[in-house]
């Protein structure tokens, strides 16, 4: 059985660190596990695996062009999730991916397929609140802890359902649009991190246009950590390997350590 | 039965719903609210009844086919929403939606768009309303429909061009939503069909209610009191079908939705979700989502509204594939026999009727003509010659 996310994510925050989530999409490059790997050895807490789909529309267009690229490759969830299984990769995962990849495999044996491969988390950014029940069931009986984003747009009465519904973290979405680095952190992204804080003891991580380890301290500075996403996927394109990965991983820990 | 009010979650039976990322949460609700309030309010529809009395120039008349009835053996009438403003059903929607957005103060329309259509239909409303607008296309349906693009364009409108996955109405709608997702303060999306999330496949549907409303109204005159014995209605997302069928779905006419065989997602019938809803939709094994392949750049969807699957799935309406070559030579039969050029997707309404002439011997049967065909025209000039 893995590790917990939330398990992991108060540890680092108990210690009085800031918890670090990269996102790493599955299958892109052969050596894929090797980043994932790298990432977690450069100090991250958990790791984010994003299973592709055809039609990301919370991610912008670095996020797409891995996707594209690795379904091109003849990726799929059950070929990342093999690759997943017993990879020891010494940090919890979670697997990101969108609301069609579960439901079409059935709730209830994506769910177990995910614990069975040893992913302790699942985000799907389309998958509301409101239709998030089937799935949640299958979820927790399956022990996969369901991460829910939470968004700047939300009134106040419904962050606290949000809270209370997501599991190894509260997802905290930094700026109203889609993933991709953007050059300055978004107000939004300290105002959200705050409104979360102020309702929720679960550790509260901001995600989405965090794309540079000052932008990580800066919303820091009221979140307990980041998700990091476009950043890496771009050093993945690029092809810095997994040691391109652990280097940059490296910059944001030790920021996030020298604060 | 009726066609019902799906309620705050949006469910048609087992489909429809609101899967869309936390941030477009809010502004569903707040749509859903104030179409709820607009449309129980009698000076709302008072205004939208004038522009589509005085400016789109409803109602449509219904034509009886006299030369194409016999020759199919077949009585057939067409409900003329090609002869609108724009030039298909699409103006309905768009002036609803155009109202409301004013209404709930937003100053922006974003669209999607497939073969220009609703693309035209929504620039037309900016134009009308003052409101900047930008639409989405497929860079394929770009290229296919170049004169609807240009239209576009003289109207005011911003032309964005869809570079990702298959480049056509799928992608369109992908990156109309991820723009939404960025600007859902100022901007309201104006969705083209009867599909997405909540409150959209009830609102467009009601938008277009007036078609099969006016319809019904008009074959009771012309049919002494009855009602035609089979409605008919190409389907891609399926607003025109969604419309048309309104007015007859608590009778005893026949109910039928002609699909693209490239793009036949209720003929497959395996649920999926993707842009908003949960309903049949084109994937493989593992729930990637297919692209649909079509002559018409409208039809080409992989996905349909999720009340067409609802209505398929009780069997209150059966749904038909019919092949592009069989579209082809629909289009010249209405052409040739009849003096009306149809929308190459309504074409597809017109290629099952002609196929199942033997079924219909005798019958009288209602076509929704969704729209007209000079966009399609270029097209047709390079298949046929």
């Amino acid at each position: 059985m893995s590790e917990s996310l939330e398990t992991a994510l108060r540890a680092r925050r108990g210690s009085g660190g800031k918890c670090l989530v990269p996102y790493i999409t599955g299958g892109l490059g052969d050596d894929w596990i090797e980043m994932v790997r790298a990432a977690a050895a450069a100090g991250a807490d958990a790791i984010e695996i994003g299973v592709p789909f055809s039609d990301p529309v919370m991610d912008g267009p670095t996020i797409q062009l891995a996707n594209d690229r690795a379904l091109a490759a003849g990726v799929t969830p059950q070929s990342v999730l093999d690759t997943l299984r017993g990879a020891d990769i010494g940090v919890p995962t979670a697997v990101m991916t969108y609301v069609n990849l579960a439901f079409h495999n059935g709730y209830r044996r994506f769910a177990s397929n995910l614990a069975e491969a040893g992913v302790s988390g699942c985000i799907l950014p389309d998958m509301p609140l409101e239709e998030i029940g089937p799935w949640a069931a299958a979820a927790d009986a399956a022990g996969v802890e369901t991460v829910l984003l939470a968004a700047p747009t939300a009134p106040d009465e419904r962050l606290p359902r949000i809270c209370e519904r997501s599991h190894g973290f509260v997802y905290g979405v930094g700026l109203v649009g889609i993933t991709g680095v953007r050059s300055e952190l978004a107000h939004s992204a300290k105002v959200m991190a705050a409104r979360l804080k102020a309702i929720t003891d679960k550790p509260v991580l901001v995600g989405v246009g965090v794309g540079s380890p000052a932008q990580a301290v800066e919303v820091s500075e009221v979140s307990d950590g980041v998700v990091i996403g476009s950043v890496i996927v771009q050093r993945m394109l690029d092809g810095g390997g997994p040691e391109g990965v652990g280097d940059l991983v490296s910059e944001f820990r030790t920021a996030l350590d020298s604060r | 039965m009726t066609m019902t009010d799906p309620g705050p979650e949006g469910r048609f039976g087992e489909f429809g719903g609101t899967f869309v990322p936390e941030t477009l949460v809010p502004a569903c609700r707040e749509l859903d609210g104030a179409f709820r309030d607009a449309w129980a309010d009698p000076g709302f529809r008072a205004e939208l009844n004038r522009l589509l009395t005085d400016y789109a120039g409803r109602p449509s008349p219904v034509t009886e086919c006299f030369n194409l009835s016999q020759e199919l053996g077949v009585r057939v009438l067409l409900k003329r929403e090609d002869l609108n403003h724009t030039g298909s059903h699409k103006i309905n929607n768009v002036l609803g939606q155009a109202l409301l957005a004013k209404r709930m103060g937003k100053t922006r329309l974003v669209a999607e768009t497939g073969a220009g259509q609703h693309g035209v239909a929504t620039a037309t409303a900016a134009a009308l309303f003052g409101m900047d607008c930008i639409v989405y296309m497929g860079e394929v349906d770009i290229v296919r429909q170049e004169l609807n693009v240009f239209r576009m364009k003289l109207l005011g409108t911003e032309v964005r061009t869809a570079r990702s996955g298959s480049r056509t109405l799928k992608d369109a709608v992908n990156e109309a939503m991820r723009y939404w997702v960025s600007v859902v303060d100022t901007t309201h999306y104006c969705l083209g069909s009867a599909m997405g999330p909540h409150p959209y496949p009830w609102m467009v549907r009601e938008f277009h209610r007036v078609i099969g409303d006016e319809a019904r109204e008009q074959c009771r005159k012309l049919l002494g009191g009855g009602v035609p014995d089979v409605v008919v209605a190409c389907v891609g997302g399926g607003s025109n079908a969604i419309g048309i069928f309104s007015g007859f779905v608590d009778t005893d006419a026949e109910l039928v939705g002609v699909e693209p065989a490239g793009g036949a997602a209720v003929t497959r019938a395996v649920p999926g979700i993707v842009h908003g809803s949960k309903s049949y939709l084109l994937q493989d094994e593992w729930g990637q989502v297919l692209e649909a392949e079509s002559i018409s750049a409208g039809l080409d969807y992989p996905g349909v509204g999720p009340e067409h699957s609802h209505l398929a799935s009780i069997g209150r309406a059966r749904y038909i594939p019919v092949t592009d070559a069989e579209v082809v030579e629909a289009f010249q039969l209405l052409t040739r026999t009849e003096g009306i050029i149809p929308a190459l997707e309504s074409a597809h309404a017109i290629a099952w009727v002609s196929r199942a002439r033997d079924e219909l011997a005798g019958k009288t049967v209602l076509v929704n003509l969704s729209g007209r065909g000079d966009k399609d025209v270029t097209q047709m000039m390079d298949i046929l010659t």
